[in-house]
């Protein structure tokens, strides 16, 4: 038991948050956990959840890697999603017929896209030794402009059956598309894991690139590679984002994301300036995010005020988790500590006749 | 005048958890003098300075500034009782003007009088002889400028003592001279100057007294005109020879005839020494002897390809093989476990596992990762051969002491299987009974037929262990002793003199 408690410590915060945010919700109302099925498929506060989290959980995987290999984070994430959907959206509207092939490509041509701009941004990041969040700078500020560049006109839609399905749901199947694909991404995360020797490589050159070369690690081409995985999932977290929406709005779409996308990775326990990282609490951060969104929604929070309790409520969350607070915490739980056992010692020392029941149990 | 006592320290202590850095160590620095403080790394130089200076509080002693006692709890109280430090790296903002940096931090009122300022740093900088404008951006100066502001902002504001710590280290020759002028012309105003420096020449060129300091502890001090280099090597690196340390010494069976395992010729590497030749043969323990400094670290980082390798062939084993980064050289069989454990070692958040298994890993591939099992099963075959003292070995290597973390790196380069094996200082702080098992390990290594280069500051460590001593002096090989030459005194003498006696 120890030994997993050892195990999962750095996944106390995430899922201390998520079981605070679930003891708010049941308290609001009792059916939190309820599910419906509507339509063959379920839905319901938890189903949401994945459903809404979905592009946040791809791009803080993405996030958690960057961060861990480059002590940096990539803050055009958004915009990198935005310009894979447009080429995608591009794609899709010039054939004549969609067919699941039409998609597919298109989803691969984003994809291209994706490594296009992951290798942009790494470029600049690994071989210029620009700082990560200066680098990203530029296509966080030029990447929207670009992406209504390749739109053309103004939200192109994407009116078409299969499209649809990808956003919501394909009949038949109980679970919405997007969660769905969403744990299809984690699976190949996983299996990319443990085929490879990835997680040593950039936990390796996050913490001492210098050693990382003298044993025979290249950190620039790691750095880079990292920034590729990025690529990749900014194209598959605007794939998502468009088919849910249905159209393409290249000024608000995933807008402002690496904010909960690096927010997420500093929730799962991970230090924002690199090294040993946790994958699965970026997730878990990311969904913990998801909830607070939707539990403030619940809470019949002012739309307008919804962004100062999110505000409050990570300042508290990161005040609590920060070291300084729990040095403090573990200190003064030692000096307590300390102060009842003299206290029980000398109590004991005098022989006085009410003894207290640690001294008995001594005895 | 010249007698006159400034700054004595009697029986100062300072210990830090498991180390005590100084043991009733004393020093006097008498008015208008430049005062070598003198010693090896680990000597304990850097804690008297800043014991002096209030960065550290001493355990116990007595430190009198002027015939008055004294005890600084902070950098700033010994600022304003006149004590001012320079340090090796320059601690200015390249990006303000001279004058700004001599006054940063020093005003007290709230507005800056930009012109008084201006004027004021004009008129230091022209009695110190110092060729630079109050208006210039500091980065457009040269090193030897900025060293020299550096130190016009500790003088300034009635200075008694400066204090220099390798001052010297990134100068050329002709800067390093400019900086002596200035030196020469504090003295004259009666500056106490401490001077610390890895550099004997320079030592003598411009020191009035050398304080000698070993392990924490007082070893004397000497008049400069009066004591040999030879002497002042001897003392710094202590001729004692603990018993505990009787290893056989091995002696390679090497006929010129056999084609060494590595043969580097007119090797050069960004780092700056110059072109060297040099060949191992098997089975053979090499060392490169030389003061901190001297070049014998940068010539086998040129030869794992540490630095960028600017120039010359390498040959193993008699074929031409190409080495310009570390992972080519790995993987023609040469293993460098490299002089700064802590930056350029290990990875400190990782586990024991993985930091044994990293450089084995690397050679097999990145897609071929090893499973836990197997990983597991290579960290216990070390940890145990090497006795590496571990809770378990999914222990981040952070919390090891750093014998043990040494003993980690040796496991990773060992399960490598190299050929030839560098050490870059094995045995730089860790504990003796650690220093005497890796020892022991070289000898069986190269027993087994392993070729090895095994550097140490301590000179009797290397005699015990190599067949052949490479001695270096300012970035260059001024020497290469073996057999009957191999005495601690023949290379003293070597290391002083330059090869002269050769």
């Amino acid at each position: 038991m120890s030994k997993l408690i050892k195990n999962f410590s750095h996944l106390f915060l995430p899922i201390s948050v998520m079981t605070l945010l679930i003891i708010i919700n049941l308290i609001k109302g009792a059916d939190y956990f309820r599910i419906t099925m509507v339509n063959g498929a379920f839905y319901g506060n938890i189903p949401n959840i994945f459903f809404g989290a979905s592009e946040l959980v791809i791009l803080s995987i993405g996030m958690t890697l960057v961060t861990a290999a480059s002590r940096g984070q990539d803050i055009s994430i958004g915009e990198s999603a935005t310009i894979t959907s447009a080429i995608f959206v591009l794609f899709v509207l010039q054939a004549n017929e969609v067919t699941v092939l039409t998609i597919v490509a298109a989803f691969l041509l984003s994809c291209v896209a994706g490594l296009a701009l992951g290798a942009f941004n790494g470029t600049l990041v690994s071989v210029f030794k620009v700082q990560p969040m200066v680098a990203s700078l530029i296509l966080f500020t030029g990447g929207r402009s670009i992406a209504f560049m390749i739109d053309g006109k103004l939200s192109p839609i994407l009116a078409n059956d299969i499209s649809n399905k990808i956003g919501t749901v394909i009949p038949g199947v109980p679970i919405q598309t997007p969660i769905i694909l969403t744990v299809v991404f984690i699976v190949f995360v996983a299996v990319l894991f443990r085929t490879t020797n990835l997680r040593l490589y950039v936990e390796t050159v996050g913490i001492n690139p210098n050693a990382a070369r003298l044993n025979g690690i290249n950190p620039k081409k790691i750095i880079f590679l990292t920034f590729l995985i990025m690529g990749v999932c900014t194209a598959v977290a605007g794939f998502i984002a468009v088919n849910k929406a249905g159209r393409h709005d290249s000024v608000n779409l995933l807008k402002l994301i690496m904010m909960d996308a690096i927010l997420a990775v500093a929730i799962g326990g991970n230090s924002l300036s690199g090294g040993k990282f946790s994958i699965t609490g970026s997730i878990i951060g990311a969904y913990t995010i998801e909830m607070l969104n939707r539990t403030l929604l619940r809470l019949e929070i002012d739309p307008a005020m919804i962004k100062v309790f999110k505000a409050i409520f990570i300042i508290i969350l990161m005040v609590v988790a920060s070291p300084v607070v729990r040095l403090f915490l573990r200190k003064s739980l030692d000096r307590v500590r300390a102060w009842r056992s003299t206290a029980s010692q000398s109590v004991g020392n005098l022989k006085t006749p009410n003894t207290n029941i640690t001294d008995m149990k001594e005895e | 005048m010249l007698s006159e006592t400034i700054l004595e320290m009697k029986d100062i202590s300072k210990s830090f958890p498991g180390v005590k850095a100084l043991d009733n160590v004393g020093f006097k620095l008498r008015k208008g003098e430049i005062h070598a403080l003198m010693g090896e790394n680990g000597a304990g130089k850097s804690t008297l300075i800043k014991v002096i200076t209030g960065v550290y509080e001493k355990d116990s002693g007595f430190i009198t500034l002027q015939g008055e006692p004294i005890h600084f709890k902070t950098p700033k109280e010994a600022q304003n009782k006149g004590i001012g430090t320079v340090y090796q790296e320059i601690m200015l903002c390249p990006n303000l003007t001279v004058a700004e940096n001599m006054f940063i931090g020093r005003s007290h009122t709230p507005i800056v009088n930009w012109k008084q300022m201006n004027e004021k740093a004009a008129q230091l900088l022209k009695s110190l002889g110092i060729p630079a404008s109050p208006i210039q951006e500091l980065a457009s100066c040269s090193l030897a400028v900025q060293q020299m502001i550096a130190i016009a902002r500790a003088v300034d504001m009635d200075c008694k003592i400066l204090i220099l710590d390798e001052p010297t280290s990134s100068l050329d020759e002709d800067e390093v001279h400019k900086l002596f002028d200035l030196m020469r012309e504090l003295k004259t105003r009666g500056v106490g100057i401490i001077f610390i420096t890895h550099f004997l020449k320079q030592v003598y060129e411009i020191s009035d007294r050398i304080t000698v300091l070993r392990n924490g502890k007082f070893v004397g001090e000497y008049e400069t005109s009066s004591f040999p280099q030879i002497e002042l090597i001897s003392k710094m690196l202590g001729n004692e020879l603990e018993d505990i340390t009787k290893i056989k010494k091995y002696e390679p069976i090497v006929s010129d005839t056999t084609i060494p395992v590595y043969e580097g010729i007119g090797l050069s590497s960004a780092a700056g020494v110059k072109p060297f030749d040099f060949s191992i043969q098997k089975g053979e323990v090499n060392g490169f002897a030389g003061l901190l400094g001297s070049g014998r670290s940068e010539s086998v980082r040129a030869i794992f390809a540490a630095d960028k390798v600017t120039g010359g062939g390498v040959r193993m084993k008699g074929k031409r093989v190409k080495i310009k980064t570390p992972l080519q050289a790995i993987r023609q069989g040469i293993g460098y476990l490299p002089e700064d454990r802590k930056d350029d070692g290990i990875i400190y958040d990782l586990s024991v596992r993985d930091n044994i298994i990293l450089t084995l890993q690397v050679l097999k591939g990145f897609f071929k990762p090893f499973s836990l099992k197997q990983a597991e099963a290579f960290a216990k075959e070390y940890i145990e051969k090497l006795n590496i003292k571990t809770p378990t070995s999914n222990t981040p290597i952070k919390s090891l002491s750093g014998g043990n973390q040494q003993k980690v790196i040796l496991a990773r380069w060992l399960l490598t299987n190299p050929e030839y094996l560098i050490l870059d200082e094995p045995t730089r702080g860790i504990d003796v009974g650690t220093k005497v098992e890796i020892q022991k390990l070289v000898i069986k290594l190269a027993n087994n037929g392993m070729s090895l280069t095994f550097i140490s500051s301590e000179i009797d460590e290397m005699l015990r262990t190599c067949s052949r001593l490479i001695v270096m002096k300012d970035r260059e090989i001024v020497a290469e002793l073996r057999g009957t030459e191999l005495t601690e005194h023949d290379v003293m003498n070597v290391i002083a003199q330059g090869g002269k006696t050769i």
